[in-house]
């Protein structure tokens, strides 16, 4: 999984590939070392993500949880194909703010 | 009778692209669509995780995966030799809870029941042996 960060008032994070038991823990590191930076609101570009699996909405619901309790928010875009097929399976849906979502 | 191609490796996460993609590359032969791919994927990688975090806690094992793809179903096995662990009940997460009272954990095994359109686990010997039968069901 590709992870590209750009910093500003809201921190846009672009995942690229696949959200898996071996690169989630990627995303986990990028998420603490920012929130370490005092950043607190996150928006997630999802369009090119082709593939989640358990450990990737695990990371997710980890971070919102940690940001729900410093008053931070994440918010995801752009969910497609197998990765809102997923999302809407799993509840994941209704869990997270989600901006652009759209079905195939 | 013919042998089910097979990979047979050590039970660590290092090994989840290549067994993954054993299958894979085994069901797109057929043909299978991307999104028909992604779902085999995904209850095998759910397996292939618990395996390798919870099969071996005393040490370290193999997993094995046999593959019969057809084009109108797919039978996948998954062996390890590790402690007995029956992930055919599916399992069920409250898929309604908000942020704060959601668990992190028990989606894995949740996932794979709605992957795929049948489990079944049984054990002969010292294996633990898993299959997947899925029914392509076409894009959605």
């Amino acid at each position: 999984m590709n992870i590209e960060i750009s910093r500003g008032d809201v921190v846009r994070i672009t995942l690229k590939g696949r959200m898996d038991a071996v690169s989630s823990p990627d995303f986990d590191r990028a998420l603490d070392e920012l929130m370490s930076q005092g950043q607190r609101q996150f928006l997630l570009d999802l369009s090119n993500l082709e593939y989640i699996s358990s450990a990737g909405l695990q990371s997710l619901l980890a971070a919102a949880k940690r940001l729900e309790q410093i008053e931070g928010i994440i918010t995801l875009s752009n969910l497609n194909g197998a990765v809102l097929e997923v999302f809407q399976i799993s509840g994941f849906d209704t869990l997270f703010p989600i901006l652009d979502s759209r079905p195939e | 009778m013919i042998a089910m191609p097979h990979l047979r490796l050590p039970a660590v996460l290092d090994n989840l692209e290549k067994l993954i993609s054993f299958i894979s590359e085994c069901a797109g032969k057929q043909g299978y669509s991307p999104a028909e791919l992604r779902r085999i994927e995904l209850a095998v990688e759910e397996v292939l995780v618990n395996i390798c975090r919870y099969a071996y806690p005393a040490g370290t094992g193999d997993i094995e995966v046999n593959c019969k793809v057809g084009s109108d179903s797919s039978l996948i096995e998954i062996i390890d030799t590790g402690i007995p662990f029956d992930c055919s009940t599916e399992t069920c997460p409250d898929i309604e809870a908000n942020v704060c009272d959601r668990k992190l954990g028990g989606l894995g095994i949740f996932l794979v029941h709605k992957m795929v359109d049948k489990v079944a686990y049984r054990r002969e010997g010292n294996k633990n042996i898993l299959t997947l039968l899925y029914k392509p069901r076409g894009k959605c």
